[in-house]
């Protein structure tokens, strides 16, 4: 099992966002995570980084529980973990290749040429070649989104969590993106997809968690999903669709 | 119905004394973390080379030019003002003594506070509303040492050395208007300013700058990590850090002065 969610709370005031979520995340598996607007989906990716604390529940990684660990215990955590943020989050004062050296040049010791190399290997996997010298504001979205993406996977993280992804693209740039992230997931890949774009998911995902109320109120396999009979299924897939 | 009051003020963010609580608090937070992370690797020199360069470097011109000003108007307001009394000759020891303890360091820094504060506090708060503060986390590196740390360091280097330069433009042009205007030579003015001015003058002068630095640098980073909302809210930011930092200056330098009154200064 690579990540464990268990028992996860959070709430915002008097507002219970999270009250009793459980998952778990086995290697090498796509996890689709569904739910309407503010049931917290992207809290809960964000708790898994560390960008967020929960206030009660444990998260799982690697068989150690990862919360409460401050943010110096949190960075060989971050290194093991890629957040694809849903509108990329690329730094705006830095070109794409620096945007992309970023992580090597923090967490590795390879030499610029090295670095340079393994960011152009990684543009050009992701059909963005030729695009090293360009600040992220020339970007189109769905580039930036790629960019968001190989940024994550340069260092070669264990499991990555996916922000919405598709959110605001055309259908030829989500597509695009889609056949990028199954390719991922041929290589063995592990991820956790949230989205409100059920055909995406249903692309690419392996289970797929429902969130309702606070809770996990559904998970089962992306089969069993798109054939359920449950009306709560039925009524949240369909109307999402 | 006291509980209940406290629990009340607490719970409005917007209300005057929970702004002052929260702001003395995430301040103290922020600069704890600073001065623990400035201690642990990586340093990140180039990014302090880099912000020395946009603090200091690139305000030499505009704190010149201030300086210049200010020093020339003093003169000119002091040598029409003590005419009256037959004190003209007086003019280099007072503008000399009051342009190094008070205008230097007060005028650097109120004008650094304008331009550095706004510039600190727009750009951290685009960063986070656009979460590439978060995605610096996300990556596993502090925006504490990439972001405060070069920040604050380099604003109290620069402040300093900026207040140096403030000072010696304000005197030549003090020195420029009381040769022109006053009658009273260059060689008349250097005397008399070097037999005034000791060299506590100018640490004490430098010493106020740096404590100004550490506030506005911080507080512009604070501001802008704490930043919630769209482009109004950078605006809003921006406004509040000059604002703030203004104020700040204003009133420890108050409590600066009689510091050094009471422990450095010599007794009249």
């Amino acid at each position: 099992m690579l990540l464990q969610i268990k028992n996860l709370y959070k709430s915002f005031g008097e507002k219970k966002v999270h009250s009793g979520v459980e998952f778990q995340v086995q290697e090498g598996e796509m996890l689709g995570l569904f739910g309407t607007s503010g049931t917290g989906k992207s809290l809960i990716l964000r708790s898994i980084i560390g960008l967020e604390t929960p206030d009660a529940g444990e998260i799982i990684f690697e068989g150690k529980n990862i919360l409460g660990l401050n943010e110096r215990e949190l960075i060989p955590v971050r290194k093991k973990i890629g957040y694809v943020f849903q509108n990329g989050a690329l730094f705006d004062s830095l070109t794409v290749e620096e945007n992309l050296s970023y992580p090597l040049q923090e967490h590795t010791s390879l030499s610029p040429p090295e670095i340079l190399d393994k960011v152009n290997d990684l543009l050009e996997k992701l059909d963005l070649k030729g695009l090293n010298d360009l600040l992220p504001n020339a970007l189109s979205g769905g580039m930036q989104k790629r960019v968001g993406l190989a940024r994550v996977l340069i260092l070669g993280p264990k499991i990555i969590l996916f922000d919405e992804p598709t959110a605001g693209l055309d259908p030829s740039n989500t597509k695009r993106l889609i056949n990028i992230i199954k390719n991922l997931k041929k290589t063995g890949m592990t991820g956790i997809f949230v989205t409100h774009d059920i055909p995406s998911a249903y692309a690419i995902t392996d289970r797929i968690a429902i969130l309702h109320e606070g809770k996990i109120r559904t998970l089962d396999t992306t089969e069993k999903i798109q054939n359920s009979q449950d009306t709560f299924v039925q009524k949240f897939t369909k109307n999402s669709a | 119905m006291k509980k209940n009051f406290f629990y009340q003020l607490l719970k409005n963010d917007a209300h005057p004394i929970t702004a002052i609580f929260h702001f003395t608090g995430g301040f103290s937070v922020l600069c704890c973390q600073a001065l623990r992370e400035m201690t642990q690797p990586p340093f990140y020199w180039k990014l302090i080379i880099r912000e020395i360069y946009f603090i200091g470097i690139q305000s030499i011109f505009l704190v010149c030019i201030t300086a210049l000003a200010t020093g020339c108007v003093m003169a000119l307001q002091f040598g029409y003002g003590l005419e009256k009394f037959g004190g003209t000759l007086y003019v280099p020891k007072i503008v000399s003594l009051v342009i190094l303890r008070e205008m230097g360091p007060v005028f650097t820094s109120l004008l650094i506070a304008g331009r550095i504060g706004s510039g600190i506090a727009s750009e951290v708060g685009s960063m986070q509303i656009t979460q590439q503060i978060d995605a610096m986390r996300a990556l596993g590196t502090s925006p504490i040492k990439k972001i405060v740390i070069p920040k604050l360091i380099a604003s109290m280097v620069s402040f300093p050395l900026l207040t140096l330069i403030a000072d010696y433009v304000s005197l030549v042009g003090a020195m420029v208007i009381c040769n022109n205007e006053l009658g009273i030579n260059h060689e008349y003015f250097i005397a008399k300013t070097i037999e005034t001015l000791r060299i506590y003058d100018l640490t004490t002068s430098m010493a106020k700058t740096v404590v100004f630095a550490f506030f506005i640098s911080l507080t512009a980073c604070w501001k802008g990590l704490n930043t919630e909302g769209g482009t109004q809210a950078i605006g809003n930011s921006t406004t509040w850090v000059v604002v703030t930092s203004s104020i700040f200056i204003m009133i420890s330098d108050f409590f600066l002065t009689k510091l050094f009154i009471l422990t450095v200064y010599p007794p009249p």
